[in-house]
């Protein structure tokens, strides 16, 4: 910290040039302790807290005064496409990442920059879907998961190097863009690769040495439980990727992690039920071993990757408060299970979007029914509702303990046809069973009035409260706050806003630079709440966006390039706000 | 956020901070520098199976292929989907599969069909270039075959391989670049290097 000081005070270096006595505190080393109870004024983690609510207590921000809302700084980040990793921050410093895997740590105040670290990547390296979605701390360090496969441990203070450890081979189609999970000293990540005929897993590593701890295939090996829903050698390149963080219960010490889809898409090239693609599992994090799981969807052949990690909510039902998994799952379903340290079962699954696959759900274990109608094939088409980026893709969803609502950032009046053929591997080439000229997105009429929507839904009875609905799709992920409010981007047209959380009505907005992509937090520091997020499109926004153009015969720009806005109240109007 | 550090005022910067330049370089060296020597390592290499095409190397299927050979003029079919194909040292017979910008999209068409440029460079209609996209450096892996255009899945963006592989739609700046062939005896043969630089500029 010292010769970080000293940097800053002199200014010598033009980045700290403008530095005017705006020298950051100490760096606050992050503990397990934190991690599980974050200060108030905190955003430790991806979602900030271990339940994965991606709420923020703080309160001085609310519905009566966040129409005063302004930008207050802003900073370019000098990178294009997807920027979705949220502004995290520890005690003043934030911390963000863009694609390419840079990562930035900003004075949270004033935004200074303290240091930035550019990742050299290999000259070959091409990404399907180019973006980072956040650094996890612990200790005096700072983690982030890259696109060439690496796990990376940097000096929080001064972003110095400290270890890197490769974690998967990129060239076979391996790379990671979630934020990593950080628990009892130790780092784990899952890896991205579903549609190049990997093997997923989620690998964990000591915090302090990088050493590897355990390793554990989302594609049960032979001898595995779990293998026989894989035909012949197929789970050898079965996909089932982790590319989102996982939740935690600190209780029992499992980590729940959302799976992505088998591969090749086309279910009918690994006939079975494919675990645990398309799941959640529960990882014993001492050992790695998996638990409980319950999958969503058997056989996936609609990409419809489960990998958000669902929330934990303590929710009321039949009389007693169950320990809940809930998930708005990419099938268009908002799926509540009931967790315990041996098993999930099944309590509910509603669709809150329009779903033509399954016919019914069975009543105990929730497996659902396909109308084979709608079910892709090699060799033969099949439509779909909703598309291939689901009810909702990545984009978390945020839950408010106040209102008791959970926000869904969703896509209605969408849906998709593919045209299956047989899957040749290439090593580290598409191996989908689709040919990309076979993926149809096909906008239902009512797609030209709305297609994203941010719902509303009350926990406690399981109910649709609310709608707000917008005519571009939607991308954006949620924050919600102790404020009575939601934020989110994810429109085309570059707003990011704010909503009230009992209502849905939009309370304020900001245009942007560029589309808001990026995961929102709220922090404080020396008493002052603050909103953040990264403005930034790309990756499937603007992929999709590029499939309803040619729908619509519409030429949507959307430009490209990486912002951080911080937006807090005017001097004089958070005054009179205790 | 007490403890702060309190700001260096004017006379405080010319008597505590002089002396300290030298530190300080070695901070921001240390800032600056974390990330770019990271793949000092990787990218030095002289793993054979990772260096550049060469003149003189044969067109091979890759390990992972079911049948890993050189490949004989008679491989590649008139207006049949690209086959896609590394460069092989025919001394070691290490083919360079292990770079991705080393991969190499194959096929034949009627030259009738091509510009006077590209038709000079075909081999008995056979054309090699660079499989590797100019826009993202994803692989151009997808076949039009009713317009015979070479297709990149990340964008889309589609090329004319019998008009120098010259943009048709999509995002790419330029077209992908060609690798001059020969035929000598029944392998295809590198002849000279390829036309323009490999893959993509980092955004």
């Amino acid at each position: 910290m010292r010769v970080l000081t000293l940097v800053l005070c002199c200014g010598l270096w033009g980045a700290f040039s403008a530095v005017q006595g705006a020298a950051p505190a100490p760096y606050s080393a992050v503990t397990a302790e934190r991690l599980t109870h974050p200060e108030p004024g905190n955003w430790l983690m991806y979602r900030r807290t271990y339940d994965s609510w991606g709420y923020s207590p703080l309160k001085q921000i609310d519905t009566t005064n966040v129409a005063q809302l302004k930008p207050l700084w802003s900073f370019s980040t000098g990178v294009e496409e997807g920027h979705q990793a949220p502004p995290i921050v520890n005690d003043g410093v934030m911390f963000i990442t863009t694609p390419r895997d840079q990562v930035l740590a900003l004075d949270a105040r004033s935004g200074e920059l303290l240091w930035r670290y550019r990742r050299e990547l290999p000259a070959d390296l091409f990404q399907l879907h180019p973006t980072n979605r956040g650094v996890a701390l612990y200790g005096d360090r700072v983690y982030i998961a890259t696109v060439d496969a690496f796990l990376v441990a940097l000096d929080a203070r001064s972003g110095a190097l400290i270890w890197q450890k490769p974690v998967e081979n990129y060239l076979a189609g391996y790379y990671m863009t979630m934020a990593p999970l950080v628990v009892d000293g130790k780092i784990m990540v899952g890896v991205s690769g579903g549609e190049f005929g990997i093997r997923g897993f989620i690998q964990a590593f000591d915090a302090s040495s990088g050493e590897s701890l355990w390793k554990t295939y989302t594609v049960p090996g032979p001898g595995e439980a779990g293998h026989d829903s894989w035909p012949g050698e197929t789970w050898k390149r079965g996909g089932v990727p982790v590319w989102l963080t996982g939740s935690y219960d600190p209780e029992t010490k499992l980590a729940y992690w959302g799976t992505g889809n088998a591969g090749p898409w086309m279910g009918d090239q690994r006939a079975g039920d494919n675990l645990y693609a398309t799941s959640v599992i529960a990882v014993d994090v001492a050992t790695g071993q998996i638990r409980a799981h319950h999958q969503y969807h058997w056989n996936d052949s609609w990409d419809w990757d489960e990998v958000a990690a669902p929330l934990l909510i303590d929710l009321p039902r039949h009389g007693r408060t169950i320990k809940s998994l809930v998930h708005a799952g990419r099938d268009g379903y908002l799926w509540v299970l009931e967790r315990s340290a041996k098993d999930i079962r099944f309590v509910a699954g509603t669709p809150y979007v329009k779903q033509n696959v399954f016919t019914k759900l069975d009543p105990e274990s929730g497996r659902p029914t396909y109308d084979p109608t709608k079910v892709p094939r090699s060799g033969s088409r099949a439509e779909f509702c909703p598309s291939l980026w689901g009810g909702k893709d990545w984009p978390p969803t945020a839950y408010n303990p106040d209102t008791g609502y959970l926000y869904i950032p969703a896509n209605e009046n969408l849906c998709s046809a593919f045209t299956g053929e047989k899957a040749k591997y290439r090593r580290g080439e598409l191996y989908m069973g689709v040919p990309f000229a076979k993926i149809e997105v096909l906008p239902t009429p009512a797609a030209r009035e709305h297609i994203g929507e941010l719902q509303a839904w009350d926990m406690k009875t399981g109910k649709h409260v609310w709608t707000t609905k917008f005519k571009s799709h939607n991308w954006g992920p949620v924050l919600t706050t102790g404020g009575g409010l939601v934020f989110a981007g994810g429109t085309n047209d570059r707003y990011f806003r704010a909503f009230d959380a009992n209502n849905g009505k939009i309370l304020w907005q900001q245009r942007t630079n560029s589309g808001v992509v990026g995961v929102p937090t709220s922090y404080s520091v020396d008493g002052k709440q603050y909103v953040a997020v990264q403005s930034g499109w790309g990756v499937d926004a603007q992929r999709k966006q590029d499939f309803l153009d040619q729908a619509f015969g519409t030429h949507t720009q959307v430009p490209q390039g990486g912002v951080l806005w911080i937006f807090g109240l005017p001097e004089a109007s958070q005054e009179h706000r205790p | 956020m007490s403890d702060h550090t309190p700001s260096c005022g004017e006379e405080q910067e010319r008597c505590a901070c002089a002396p300290r330049r030298r530190l300080l370089r070695v901070a921001l060296a240390t800032a600056l520098g974390a990330g770019l020597a990271t793949h000092a390592a990787r990218a030095a290499t002289d793993d054979p199976s990772k260096l550049p095409a060469a003149t003189g190397d044969e067109l091979a299927f890759a390990s992972w292929e079911d049948d890993p050979r050189s490949l004989t003029p008679a491989d590649v079919v008139l207006n049949a989907a690209p086959l896609s194909v590394y460069p092989r040292d025919p001394n070691s017979g290490v083919t360079r599969e292990n770079a991705r910008l080393n991969q190499i999209l194959l096929l034949r068409l009627d030259p009738a069909t091509m510009d006077d440029a590209t038709r000079a460079r075909a081999v008995d209609g056979i054309l090699a270039y660079s499989a590797i996209c100019t826009h993202a450096a994803c692989a151009v892996s997808e076949w039009q075959a009713d317009q015979r255009q070479l297709i990149c899945p990340c964008h889309s963006s589609a090329y004319d391989p019998a008009k120098g592989a010259a943009r048709v739609s999509g995002p790419t700046p330029r077209p992908l670049p060609a690798l001059p062939i020969k035929q000598v005896g029944d392998t295809l043969v590198i002849a000279g290097p390829f036309s323009g630089a490999l893959g993509a500029p980092a955004t």
